[in-house]
């Protein structure tokens, strides 16, 4: 049962992107297209996961006992840099129709706040590694509800008259802040 | 091209928030008010400075291939430092922007410059570029953070100005992403005016 409300709480209540501002940057670069908001998605979900995953395992067997917990920022970029190296080895390797498809995201998702954002706060809510892995999952699913939503949005908006200067970036985060307005209904659910 | 523009071209045409439209994560999460974007702008002005400047001065030991993982522990090391001064001076302040000191890291202002300015160029100039580039990203979270204070809360730099209740919805979430899509349209508007 808390683990169902890990994932209401990821997913709507406190949704990565509209209420935690994470992932903003993929969130109006890559969102003209619903094609490529859902690939982006699975990467997102992919590496999010791994990610935190690692990183928790890290923290807590080798950072703690060290007693170097200050070092966790330099610590997890790298791993993520690093894991998101791997992960495209492999699927070159492995899975050349999936490689395809997320190929052109995964080098994006280094700077992506909001893998290295969801990892700092599974370790910061003291969660354990089951709860962390949930939390991951939820907030991947979160960034996704997120960004697939947002890109049907913009390729209606790009059929409407929109006043000259408003086009493009300043309606994209006028449209994010009616998101995020809606999202606050959810606010006291969980 | 002369100094001086190294410097000024970060704080208008140039503008990393306005104009770039780069580093959305924190311009958006902690303007609630004037002085915590301001806080955030001189947090993210001194890693950008100091990771310019030692990029510059190591630009040529860094083989070509690692080096974006190299800039990135030259910028995490900064951010460090950061977190822990911060955390030890003004710790009401670390506190209200919380998450988003790490996250400096992947503020993709820092890497950018480091990438695009600092690895081409020499330590003076490169040094100007970051204090410029920051002192830009620190005006615009300081516009952004006093709109969304003023409107927000009825208060400027903490001083309340209004009594009574203000348009709440403008400290919340959804105020963050209005406020900042209209300020980008009135910067257009300026730009157009200006060209």
């Amino acid at each position: 049962m808390d683990y169902i409300l890990i994932i209401i709480a990821a997913v709507f209540v406190s949704n990565i992107v509209l209420n935690q501002f994470l992932g903003i940057c993929p969130f109006i670069g890559v969102s003209s297209k619903v094609e490529t908001a859902i690939g982006m998605t699975g990467a997102v979900t992919f590496v999010m996961v791994i990610a935190t995953l690692v990183t928790y395992l890290i923290y807590h067997s080798v950072l703690v006992p060290l007693d170097i917990a200050y070092m966790r920022t330099i610590t997890f970029i790298l791993v993520i840099a690093a894991l998101v190296q791997l992960v495209e080895i492999i699927l070159k390797k492995i899975s050349p129709p999936l490689y395809q498809a997320l190929g052109i995201f995964l080098p994006l998702i280094t700077t992506n706040c909001a893998v290295l954002g969801v990892a700092l706060l599974a370790v910061q809510k003291d969660f354990n590694l089951l709860e962390s892995t949930v939390f991951a999952f939820g907030n991947a699913l979160g960034f996704g509800l997120a960004l697939i939503t947002f890109s049907g949005i913009r390729e209606q908006l790009d059929l409407l008259n929109v006043p000259k200067r408003m086009k493009g970036v300043p309606i994209a985060f006028i449209v994010a802040g009616l998101m995020a307005l809606a999202f606050m209904g959810f606010t006291g659910i969980v | 091209m002369n100094q001086w523009k190294n410097f000024s071209k970060g704080l208008i045409k140039e503008n990393a928030v306005f104009v770039l439209i780069l580093g959305m994560c924190p311009t958006l999460a902690v303007t609630t008010s004037a002085i915590n974007g301001m806080g955030m702008g001189l947090a993210t002005t001194f890693v950008l400075v100091m990771s310019n400047v030692v990029v510059s001065l190591v630009k040529n030991l860094i083989p070509d291939k690692v080096r974006i993982p190299a800039f990135i522990v030259i910028i995490a090391t900064f951010v460090t430092v950061v977190e822990l001064v911060m955390k030890g001076y003004v710790p009401t302040l670390f506190d209200a922007l919380g998450l988003f000191i790490p996250l400096i890291v992947v503020n993709c202002v820092v890497l950018g410059r480091a990438e695009a300015f600092a690895s081409k160029n020499t330590v003076w100039s490169s040094l100007l570029d970051g204090a410029g580039m920051g002192l830009g990203f620190t005006m615009a979270l300081t516009i952004l953070g006093a709109v969304r204070e003023l409107l927000g809360s009825g208060a400027f730099f903490g001083m309340k100005l209004i009594s009574g209740d203000a348009l709440l919805l403008f400290i919340l979430p959804p105020g963050a992403f209005l406020a900042l899509g209209y300020l980008i349209v009135l910067a257009n508007m300026i730009k157009e005016k200006t060209a």
